[in-house]
C-alpha cells in the first residue's frame, strides 16, 4: 500500500494577517507556519492505515525551502520519506499540477490531503488531481476504512446526513474530522526525521490559471448603539435609516 | 504596537540561535502541555492530585531521559532539547516538570553514566518509556544542604547489601518502581544501589499536605534491612561527586524549566493588565504596571540567553557545576519575583485558581529550595570567587 500524503504549509490559526504595503502579497513578517489542520487528519489516518496494513507514506509538499521545518514534522509524527516541489504555490491548478506528475511517476494507490487549506479556502485541488489522473476523488470525507486490499469505504458529510461511498483504489480523498486524531510527533521520532529521505524536484512547467490583483481585509466591525428600551420607536428609526436593513 | 509574540516571548531573537529542530521539540511539547497538562493541571493542583497516567504519556513523547542514547530507549537529543522540553513542562506546572526532571537526570542519567550495561538494557528502556517510575534518594531528614553527612549505609553481607536508613523530600517516591538510593559503605564511601519496589523492608509513605508542587507526588524512602542484590550496585562511582554529577543535569533542566513558569505569569500578567479596567483605562497603561512588565520581559531575556549558553556549554561538555549552579539560582529566583509581581497585576483574580499565578508561585517555592537551595548556590559562586567555602 503506497499513500500520498499532500500537505500545505500556512499561517498559524492565531497569526495576525497583514499585507505588504500594495497590497499585493501576504505580509510573512513574524508569521510562524504549520502543517494545515485539514491535512493533518489525512496524515494521520495514512499512518493509522500504514501501521494496520503495512505499505509506505509519503509526504509531499509544493513550497520553497522554507516550508521544510514543516515536511521535518510530518515525517517525525511517522511518514516514511518526503518530496517538496521547490515552487511557491501560485494557486490550486498549478499545485494540482504538481501533485499530478508525482502521482503519474510513482502509482500510489491512495492520494490523500485536507479538504482545504485553511489560508485560501480554495476545497479544490483533491478534485482537481483527481481529475487530472482520471481517478475517483472522495470530498470531504470524515472517515476512511480499506474493505479489502482493493476497496475502500468512506463517509461523507452532505446537506442533511452522510454520504456512505465505496471506491476501487486508486482514489482521491480529502479529509475532515473526525477522520483521526491528529498525532503530536515524539522525541524519538523527531531524531530519526532527521535521516529520512526528503527529495526536492523542481517544478513541472505548468501554468498558474489565476493571479493575485489585490488583498484586502474585512471590514472593522462598527460598534455597538444602545437604545433606551423606552425609546424602541428610534431603533425602528436607525434600522430603516441609518442601517438600512428595514 | 504592542509586542505580541505567538508562541513566547523572545525579545532578543534568541529563536535565531536555535535549530529548526530545536523549534519542533518546543511546539512538540507545547501542543503536549496543550492537550495533556494545561486542560487538567488547576483541578489536579487543587486536590493534590498525581496524574499517574501522565508517566506512560511523557514515555510516549520522549519527555525521559532526552539526553539518553537511543539505544536505551532515550531520544539521542542535545542539552538545548533537554532545556526546552523542561521549559514547555514547566510552563504548565512545576510538578510536572519535576515528575520528568527526576526520571531523566536523576534516576536514568546516573544509570546511564554510572550503571553496568545489564544495568542500563534492564532499566533504561522502562524508564524511557515510562512503564517504570523511579526516584532518586539522596537527601534524608537530617541532611539536606550537607548530604556528605548521610547516615543511610549499607553492609557487606557476601552474597548481598544490607540497607539501612530513611530519605526525605523524594519526588516520585510514593508511586515509583525503582529508586536510586545514595547510603555509606562500611568505609564511609558513598554508593549508589538501584532498590527495587517489592524488595522486603523497602517502604515509601508519602508526605501530605503540601503548600507546593500540588500535582506531583513527594515522600520518604524507607529502608529497614532491605536485602540489596550485589549486581544492584552502580559500579562505575564512588563517593559524593556520583549525586552531585546527576544534579548537575537536574539544576541544569530547572533552569530552562523556571524560565517556562515565568513565561505563563509573565503572559497571563500582560493579558490582564490590557484588559482589567479601571479608572477609564486598561491598568497596563499605568506606569507601575508597565514597571512590573518591562522588569518581568527584561528578567526573563535575561535568563533565556544564561539558560541557552549553559546549554551550548553543556553539549560541548564544559559547563561547570558553579556554572549550572549560577544559572539554577538566577532563573528560579527570577521566576518566583515574577509570580509575586504577577500576582499583584492579577489583583484579586491572581488569588484564585481561575489563574495559575498562585500555583506557579506556591511552586517555585520549592524549586527554589530542592536541588540546593538559593543560598547554598550562592555560596558556590562566593567559593568560586574567593576559594573559600563559606558554608561548612
Amino acid at each position: 500500500m503506497k499513500i500520498l500524503v499532500c500537505i500545505s504549509n500556512v499561517p498559524d490559526t492565531t497569526a495576525k494577517i497583514n499585507f505588504t504595503a500594495d497590497n499585493k502579497s501576504f505580509d510573512k513578517n513574524g508569521v510562524q507556519y504549520v502543517i494545515n489542520p485539514w491535512d493533518e487528519y489525512a496524515l494521520t489516518r495514512a499512518i493509522e492505515l500504514k501501521e494496520a496494513k503495512g505499505g509506505t507514506v509519503t509526504v509531499l509538499n509544493v513550497g520553497e525551502a522554507d516550508t521544510e521545518p514543516n515536511i521535518r514534522k510530518a515525517l517525525a509524527i511517522g511518514a516514511d520519506d518526503a518530496i517538496r516541489v521547490n515552487a511557491y504555490p501560485k494557486d490550486s491548478f498549478f499545485v494540482a499540477q504538481q501533485i499530478a506528475a508525482i502521482a503519474k511517476e510513482n502509482s500510489y494507490d491512495i492520494i490523500l490531503m485536507g479538504k482545504e487549506s485553511i489560508d485560501y479556502n480554495g476545497f479544490q485541488v483533491h478534485n482537481m488531481v483527481g481529475e487530472l489522473l482520471g481517478i475517483p476523488s472522495v470530498t470531504p470525507a470524515f472517515k476512511l476504512d480499506l474493505l479489502d486490499d482493493t476497496t475502500a469505504r468512506l463517509e461523507r458529510e452532505i446537506e442533511g446526513g452522510k454520504e456512505i461511498v465505496e471506491v476501487k483504489l486508486p482514489f482521491v480523498a480529502s479529509a475532515q474530522q473526525p477522520m483521526s486524531e491528529p498525532r503530536i510527533p515524539n522525541m524519538r521520532g523527531i531524531m530519526t526525521a532527521r535521516t529520512k529521505p526528503l527529495k526536492v524536484v523542481e517544478p513541472v512547467g505548468a501554468e498558474a490559471k489565476t493571479s493575485i490583483a489585490a488583498y484586502s481585509k474585512p471590514e472593522k466591525k462598527g460598534g455597538v448603539k444602545m437604545i433606551d428600551p423606552e425609546n424602541a420607536g428610534e431603533l425602528i428609526t436607525l434600522l430603516r435609516n441609518e442601517a438600512k436593513v428595514l | 504596537m504592542a509586542y505580541e509574540p505567538a508562541g513566547a516571548p523572545d525579545y532578543f531573537d534568541i529563536d535565531e540561535l536555535l535549530t529548526d529542530e530545536h523549534k519542533l521539540i518546543r511546539q512538540t511539547m507545547r501542543d503536549f502541555v496543550k492537550r495533556e497538562i494545561s486542560p487538567y493541571i488547576e483541578q489536579w493542583a487543587q486536590e493534590a492530585h498525581f496524574p499517574s497516567e501522565i508517566v506512560k504519556k511523557f514515555g510516549e513523547v520522549g519527555a525521559f531521559g532526552p539526553t539518553i542514547p537511543a539505544e536505551y530507549g532515550g531520544g539521542g537529543l542535545d542539552y538545548i532539547s533537554y532545556g526546552i522540553i523542561m521549559q514547555e513542562i514547566e510552563r504548565g506546572d512545576s510538578g510536572m516538570r519535576s515528575t520528568a526532571s527526576v526520571q531523566g537526570s536523576l534516576v536514568m542519567y546516573p544509570i546511564y553514566k554510572y550503571g553496568s550495561e545489564e544495568q542500563r538494557n534492564k532499566y533504561l528502556p522502562k524508564l524511557a518509556s515510562g512503564e517504570w517510575l523511579g526516584c532518586f534518594g539522596l537527601t534524608e531528614p537530617d541532611f539536606g544542604s550537607n548530604p556528605g553527612g548521610m547516615v543511610t549505609n549499607i553492609k557487606d553481607m557476601g552474597d548481598h547489601y544490607l540497607l539501612n536508613g530513611a530519605k526525605m523530600w523524594i519526588s516520585n517516591s510514593p508511586e515509583c518502581q525503582v529508586a536510586v538510593v545514595w547510603a555509606k559503605n562500611e568505609e564511609g564511601r558513598i554508593k549508589g544501589l538501584i532498590v527495587e519496589r517489592g524488595m522486603e523492608g523497602f517502604s515509601t509513605p508519602e508526605i501530605h499536605n503540601k503548600w507546593s508542587l500540588r500535582a506531583s507526588t513527594t515522600g520518604e524512602l524507607v529502608f529497614d534491612n532491605v536485602k540489596v542484590p550485589k549486581e544492584n550496585l552502580l559500579p562505575n562511582i564512588d563517593g559524593l561527586k556520583g549525586p552531585l554529577g546527576c544534579l548537575d543535569s537536574a539544576r541544569y533542566g530547572i533552569s530552562w524549566g523556571a524560565i517556562g513558569a515565568a513565561i505563563d505569569c509573565y503572559q497571563s500578567a500582560l493579558k490582564y493588565s490590557l484588559e482589567r479596567i479601571q479608572f477609564d483605562k486598561p491598568i497596563g497603561a499605568f506606569q507601575l504596571t508597565q514597571k512590573k512588565l518591562a522588569e518581568m520581559l527584561t528578567e526573563i531575556t535575561k535568563a533565556q540567553l544564561l539558560a541557552w549558553r549553559l546549554g551550548t556549554l553543556m553539549n560541548e561538555g564544559k559547563a561547570t557545576t558553579q556554572q549550572i549552579s549560577m544559572a539554577k539560582r538566577n532563573n528560579v529566583d527570577m521566576a518566583l519575583h515574577i509570580a509575586r509581581e504577577a500576582r499583584q497585576i492579577h489583583g484579586g483574580m491572581g488569588i484564585t485558581g481561575e489563574y495559575p499565578i498562585m500555583r506557579h508561585m506556591m511552586n517555585l517555592e520549592s524549586v527554589i529550595t530542592y536541588e540546593g537551595t538559593h543560598d547554598i548556590h550562592l555560596l558556590i559562586t562566593g567559593a568560586d570567587i574567593t576559594g573559600i567555602q563559606a558554608f561548612k
